[in-house]
């Protein structure tokens, strides 16, 4: 198969082709990383997320070029996802603005993905579109989601290492206590920390934490506890510090085991996602014509419930009697 | 969805900092259901060249309001017949005189569109230079 040797052999142009093919999810793409799969698995994923805003792309443009040191680095490759417009499918991706530095680096490799519909965060397709990069050879490899709100937790099974961004004047200390995007934070990275109040939203994030792990010391020790970094993405401030966290980060879950832990965690994730797509395409393949549509008007015509419509559909094509 | 997403670069070669007309064409593509990376300001052809290879794009949309369209454009036709991307179709849109268009075309470029272009128009030739030989 040639693509995947083309990319194997450092062919740009057939990696940016592999990773369109990905995204239609047309066969020949999945054929072609059937072939590059086993070459993947050595990058560390690093997701990067937070509200729109809060400066994703501009703190992986000055990541990227504090870990490439001018050229001498590890390579680096950024997914960046921006949202689909529900109405039209089309998409404005305009993450690559905020790298412009990056730009004439054989070392690094951008690529914009829209999200096609998908809720999380991400784009269905981007773990794949990860793979193919990771085999290609790309050493650290940022994944940055759609400005994410409080639940787009996506990201957290996708990289072994997430990074959550705050920017000053987002919320208060109950926003920093409430379930989703902070949980999932390995890191969490006050941006934009000349701008006022980023003391309070650092000392915010620290309370929250602290509180969590007053709660944990009754169970299991907490075996790392996410370090709050300040930082500025435009001029670099905190960088280097936040570089040494991420290094830091990684070696926890090497040492610890839970680097393999999280590994089977996201590709059970994967399997059983996709297990689920399978069975109900073919679920829906051998249905009589027209009874996924007939349950639907039932429901529409509030006869029924979704699940009890469902729940008679699965009982083997036909309802059950009442 | 049978046709392919249709991905497009929209990006400013050069100096002149005027990216409003960038804008809306970027925002009227989108709202036609096109895929739109768009690069901002000041982008050396080399920059436009290999944006347009990592996103794999269908087409490169150039504004040029400078007059310095007779160096940048060609210069990008060139490098992405370099990099292997000769088939991917150049636009270009600003202020660009009636006698450099037929140079223009003859280098390679898919369309040229001036002030006054309606958006409609915009849309439909772009999207019609994608799919005679949409894959």
């Amino acid at each position: 198969m040639e693509l995947a040797e083309s990319i194997l052999a450092g062919d740009r142009l057939a990696l940016a082709r592999l990773l369109t093919l990905l995204e239609n999810q047309a066969p020949e793409g999945a054929r072609a990383l059937n072939r590059l799969y086993p070459q993947s698995g050595r990058a560390h994923r690093i997701g990067v997320t937070g509200a729109p805003g809060t400066g994703k792309s501009a703190l992986v443009n000055q990541l990227a070029l504090h870990l490439r040191q001018g050229g001498s680095g590890p390579s680096v490759a950024v997914v960046a996802v921006d949202p689909s417009s529900p109405f039209s499918g089309g998409a404005l991706l305009g993450d690559r603005i905020r790298m412009r530095d990056l730009a004439g680096d054989r070392g690094v490799f951008i690529r914009s993905m829209a999200s096609r519909g998908a809720l999380g965060g991400l784009a269905r397709t981007t773990a794949s579109v990860v793979d193919a990069l990771d085999a290609a050879g790309f050493q650290v490899i940022f994944i940055e989601t759609v400005g994410a709100g409080q639940v787009e937790v996506d990201i957290a099974a996708a990289a072994p290492t997430v990074l959550v961004l705050e920017a000053p004047g987002l919320g208060d200390g109950v926003q920093a206590l409430k379930a989703g995007i902070l949980e999932i934070g390995d890191i969490l990275v006050v941006n934009k920390a000349d701008l006022p109040g980023a003391e309070s939203a650092a000392n915010n994030l620290r309370a929250a934490l602290d509180l969590g792990s007053a709660l944990a010391k009754e169970g299991d020790p907490p075996a790392w506890t996410p370090p709050v970094l300040s930082t500025m993405a435009l001029s670099g401030e905190g960088v280097p510090e936040l570089v040494l966290a991420i290094q830091r980060h990684r070696e926890y879950l090497q040492g610890s085991g839970e680097w393999s832990r999280r590994e089977r965690a996201r590709l059970r994730r994967e399997m059983l996602q996709l297990l689920r797509q399978r069975l109900s395409d073919r679920f829906l393949a051998v249905q009589p014509d027209g009874a996924f549509e007939a349950a639907l008007d039932r429901t529409l015509q509030h006869e029924l419930t979704p699940a009890r419509a469902i729940e008679e559909l699965v009982a083997e094509g036909y309802p059950v009697p009442r | 969805m049978e046709e392919p997403q249709i991905r497009v670069l929209v990006a400013k070669p050069g100096l002149d900092g005027h990216d409003r007309g960038a804008k809306v064409i970027a925002r009227a593509l989108r709202d036609a259901g096109m895929e739109v990376i768009y690069t901002g300001l000041r982008q050396t052809p080399e920059m436009i060249a290999e944006a347009a290879l990592q996103e794999d794009v269908h087409i490169v949309g150039l504004s040029v309001l400078s007059g310095a369209h007779m160096t940048l454009v060609p210069r990008v036709l060139e490098l992405l017949a370099q990099q292997g991307q000769a088939h991917v179709r150049v636009m270009l849109g600003g202020i660009i005189p009636d006698e450099d268009r037929p140079r223009l075309k003859e280098l390679g470029v898919a369309g040229v569109f001036g002030p006054g272009t309606s958006t409609q128009t915009i849309v439909k030739q772009f999207r019609e230079a994608v799919l005679p030989d949409a894959s």
